[in-house]
């Protein structure tokens, strides 16, 4: 390839960052200095192209350092890898969490997503700029959901330099904020993820069952906890064995379209073409979700054994954990559970003697809900923009660098251990008969204890909001994040089944059960949603990419509204809104009306 | 002489448009089957040289059993499918594209909105005079062509020509998200800095005039760009010996653009810089 680079150089800094991830580069060609060997061979060809899918870790490794992506930095990360600048430009603005202007080393990512309003976010934003004051060094950035919805209102504090250093704070005030941002290696520590599920210890749970019980970063606790049955059982039912317990179980995937994971990992196996890859999606982004965190933090092992027996069913010998990039402490426990399970042989050329071959690697996300859609994240691995792509072909047969691949999502992937160890007729006992299994659901909100409460598919919204102590006063109850929708307190009796919430013209979506009592303005929370989608569409097509500016705009009007002056608004939104879903190209344009429009209909929001 | 080679024969599918039998070879699209028979489904970012995008979302078209609508350019044809073209779902999202579009970007330059605007009774006004514009200035940063982003839709055919589906210079990409997304080099820097080798292919593929010749663009500026002056001359490139096709536009005795048959086997509409914008000494008349 035949690439144009400008002048600018990168700094020693930017340069040892980028080295650290790929190596010291070995001609001018990569961009070292020149020898005269360089003379007299081209280097670049197809296997330095090959390499285009580390251009994300190497922004990263940019990011991280330094806190932005200078124009040096992204010439000689180009240079390395054989990149046209252009394309990792686009790439690198398509992240919310990278910059390619000069910023302070340290973003304090303050969420002021849904559960986060409702907790105060507006008034921690004021507090932690006040206390911040003028020329504080620290960039504060107001996001999207952060995943830390059962501790409300939340803030990450990302300090770039080597290492890279990150705080929590959640529930934060602005002094715990501020606190986070000016010195994150003296923040508090973040409590245990088992406080993030108020069942913690129950021996009937089947996915939360050892978070909380078992030592996070313990691969012999693990082992001691049931860890590693299940892959022996699959061992011993062999790849098609496998594949039938699942389908038999009826399990069906948890990220929100509900597919047969049996059916997904049939149809993988018998494409001829090779290599097959397993992708696990851990780009939990549906503001309100954060049942996949609890479970890389307090059980990561479990993910990483039902990697191994997903791959090994689909025979694939290469997975990728995509795990979005504003969960460091799930991304670094993941990271150490992978490393342990490797130096142990449960990772690796020969797992468990079985003469299996199987490995991980995890790739971050960069601030992109898009990318938790399946094909844009296949795009995002690659190193290219996260756009989705046209379906079909779908990933069973053109999936992660164009081969067969099967992708699930954390929850999904850990419900197939109960599956193997207690046999698919006892799995599929529980549960109903159209949705099978144990489902965990994410509570926050309106609610005394909110966190991820696992329960088995079948108990009604109103028993999952009495388990969560449910305050007086319920206003609303958002099933399914903001791509799902709003039910009336008096619909409490709703059966949390994928039927269940179907027949009553809902969705259960990723598990989101957010509770809102009525001192909470709706058109707010409203207008926030479309803010949500407005910033996170990713502008391929038009019916999303305008769609979701008009929308919001239409929204902003009618904020004050009611009755005959809104309804004018309300037709607009009602016909955009229809493009939207039957013409976006993806589920995210196809479903960012769903929230508000229920709003409209079933709340009777703006009457 | 470039020889097609006629590969296979290809199995012919039967389906049915607007509950007419059809009859498509294997690996058409849609789009490919409705233009031969005569259907009219109207497109933007689809572009007869390159691999659809299905970017704008105008060419939707109900396919039965489909949950969303599908876009005709892109999807292939599959013996029994039911298509329908003109339904009221399919003439809502187009009317509603063709709005969003249009209360946007500035389609003055875009062939053929005007009629489909008016045959879907597209309303663009009606999201106010408020709603959000792609607010850019044109970008003159060099003699041969015109970038304004306030006409572009965002199709990326202009990315695709530019990178590997045709001159592989891979100088521009989509960049930023969402509304903000536009075309841009790297570091959004003028084109004269970038990778770009000024071959123009990216503007013989687009298709709203976001991209534009020099020339048509200071005589657009001037009120003196009249196409229906113009007369169309092919010829063949000069410059070296591979041959190719140049339609020379012509106004007031002066070229002023020149283009290429998309179906020429030795161009398929691309050029390079010198026989893009290479015709100056023709009119040099000392």
């Amino acid at each position: 390839m035949d690439l144009h680079f400008g002048d600018s150089k990168p700094t020693d800094e930017e340069r040892a960052a980028v080295d650290a991830l790929l190596g010291p580069p070995r001609s001018s060609w990569e961009g070292a200095d020149r020898s005269d060997a360089d003379l007299r061979w081209a280097r670049g060809g197809r296997e330095a192209r090959g390499r285009r899918d580390l251009l994300l870790p190497g922004l990263h490794a940019v990011n991280d350092r330094v806190g932005w992506i200078s124009e040096g930095a992204l010439d000689y990360l180009c240079r390395r890898l054989t990149v046209p600048p252009a394309e990792a430009y686009g790439v690198a603005t398509f992240y919310a969490m990278f910059s390619v202007r000069p910023r302070p080393a340290t973003v304090l990512h303050v969420c002021t997503d849904l559960a986060c309003t409702v907790a105060g976010a507006q008034d921690l934003c004021a507090g932690i700029e006040a206390g911040l004051g003028p020329g504080s060094g620290v960039h504060v950035e107001r996001g999207p959901c952060l995943g830390l919805c059962e501790r409300a209102p939340a803030a990450l504090a990302v300090r770039a330099g080597d290492p890279v250093r990150t705080a929590v704070a959640a529930p934060a005030t602005a002094g715990g904020a501020v606190l986070a941002a000016r010195a994150p290696d003296s923040a508090p520590q973040e409590p245990p993820a088992a406080e993030a599920v108020p069942q913690a210890g129950d021996a009937g749970l089947l996915l939360l069952r050892r978070v909380g019980v078992v030592d996070p970063s313990s691969l012999d606790d693990y082992r001691a906890h049931g860890g590693y049955a299940a892959l022996r059982e699959a061992f011993a039912l062999g790849p098609a064995g496998v594949i039938r317990e699942v389908t038999d179980s009826g399990l069906a995937g948890r990220g929100g379209a509900a597919f047969p994971t049996g059916r997904k990992w049939r149809a993988t196996a018998a494409q001829p073409d090779r290599p097959h890859f397993l992708v696990c999606n851990a780009d939990e982004s549906e503001p309100g979700t954060f049942k996949d965190r609890v479970l890389m933090e307090g059980d990561p092992y479990a993910l990483v054994e039902a990697m191994t027996i997903a791959a090994y069913a689909i025979g694939a010998h290469r997975g990728y954990l995509y795990v979005r990039g504003e969960y460091p402490r799930a991304i670094s426990r993941m990271q150490y559970a992978v490393d342990q399970a490797r130096a142990r042989g449960l990772l690796g050329d020969d797992i468990l003697g079985q003469g299996y071959a199987f490995d991980i690697e995890i790739r971050r996300g960069a601030g992109a809900y898009i990318c938790g859609e399946e094909t844009a994240l296949f795009n995002s691995i690659e190193g290219y923009r996260g756009e989705p792509r046209a379906k079909p072909p779908f990933p069973v047969e053109k999936g992660l660098f164009g081969r067969p691949t099967v992708e699930n999502n954390v929850e999904t992937l850990v419900n197939v251990l109960p599956i193997l160890t207690m046999g698919a007729p006892a799995y599929a006992a529980i549960g109903t008969a159209g949705s099978t299994g144990p489902k965990l659901f994410c509570v926050s909100g309106a609610v005394e204890r909110p966190g991820v409460y696992e329960l088995p598919f079948g108990a009604t919204l109103g028993e999952l909001l009495q388990l969560a102590g449910v305050r007086d006063r319920l206003r609303a109850v958002l099933l399914g994040g903001a791509a799902g929708g709003f039910v009336r307190p008096d619909e409490l009796d709703v059966p949390l089944t994928f039927e269940g919430t179907r027949e009553a013209g809902t969705t259960l979506g990723s598990g989101v059960v957010m509770a809102f009592d009525d001192t909470v303005p709706l058109p707010r929370l409203l207008l926030r949603i479309a803010e949500f989608f407005r910033d996170e569409s990713c502008g391929q097509c038009v019916p999303c990419r305008v769609g979701t500016v008009r929308q919001e705009e239409a929204l902003h009007r009618i904020a004050e509204r009611t009755g005959a002056a809104a309804a004018e608004d309300i037709a607009l939104l009602r016909e955009v809104g229809r493009a939207m879903r039957d013409a976006s190209i993806c589920g995210l344009g196809q479903t960012a009306w769903n929230a508000v429009e229920s709003a409209i209909d079933r709340l009777g929001a703006y009457e | 002489m470039t020889v097609t080679p006629l590969g296979i024969p290809r199995r012919l599918l039967e389906f049915t448009i607007d509950g007419e039998p059809v009859r498509a070879p294997e690996g058409s699209t849609i789009l490919d089957a409705c233009r031969a028979a005569g259907k009219d489904v109207p497109t933007l970012c689809q572009g007869d040289t390159l691999t659809p995008k299905n970017a704008c979302r105008l060419c939707v078209v109900e396919v039965e059993g489909s949950r969303t609508l599908v876009p005709a350019c892109s999807r292939a044809a599959e013996p029994g499918m039911e298509v329908r073209t003109g339904t009221e779902r399919a003439r809502h999202s187009r009317k509603i594209v063709l709005e969003l579009l249009a209360s946007s970007v500035d389609l003055s330059t875009t062939p053929a909105v005007a009629e489909w605007i008016k045959e879907y009774e597209a309303k663009p006004d009606r999201f106010g005079p408020d709603a959000a514009r792609v607010d850019e200035e044109p970008r003159v940063d060099n003699d041969l062509y015109v970038r304004e982003y306030d006409k572009c839709i965002l199709c990326y055919k202009c990315v695709d020509a530019c990178g590997e589906q045709w001159q592989n210079s891979f100088a521009i990409s989509v960049v930023g998200r969402g509304f903000d997304a536009r075309i841009a080099v790297e570091h959004d820097a003028p084109l004269t800095d970038s990778a770009c080798v000024y071959c123009g292919n990216c503007v013989e593929v687009c298709p709203t005039g976001a991209l534009s010749f020099r020339s048509e663009f200071d005589r657009r500026a001037a009120g003196t760009w009249d196409e229906s002056a113009q007369t169309r001359t092919t010829t063949v490139c000069a410059y070296c010996g591979v041959g190719c096709n140049l339609t020379l536009h012509v106004q007031d005795n002066e070229i002023v653009k020149v283009t290429s048959p998309h179906d020429n086997p030795v161009t398929h509409g691309n050029l390079c810089i010198k026989g893009r914008f290479g015709y100056q000494h023709v009119q040099n008349r000392g």
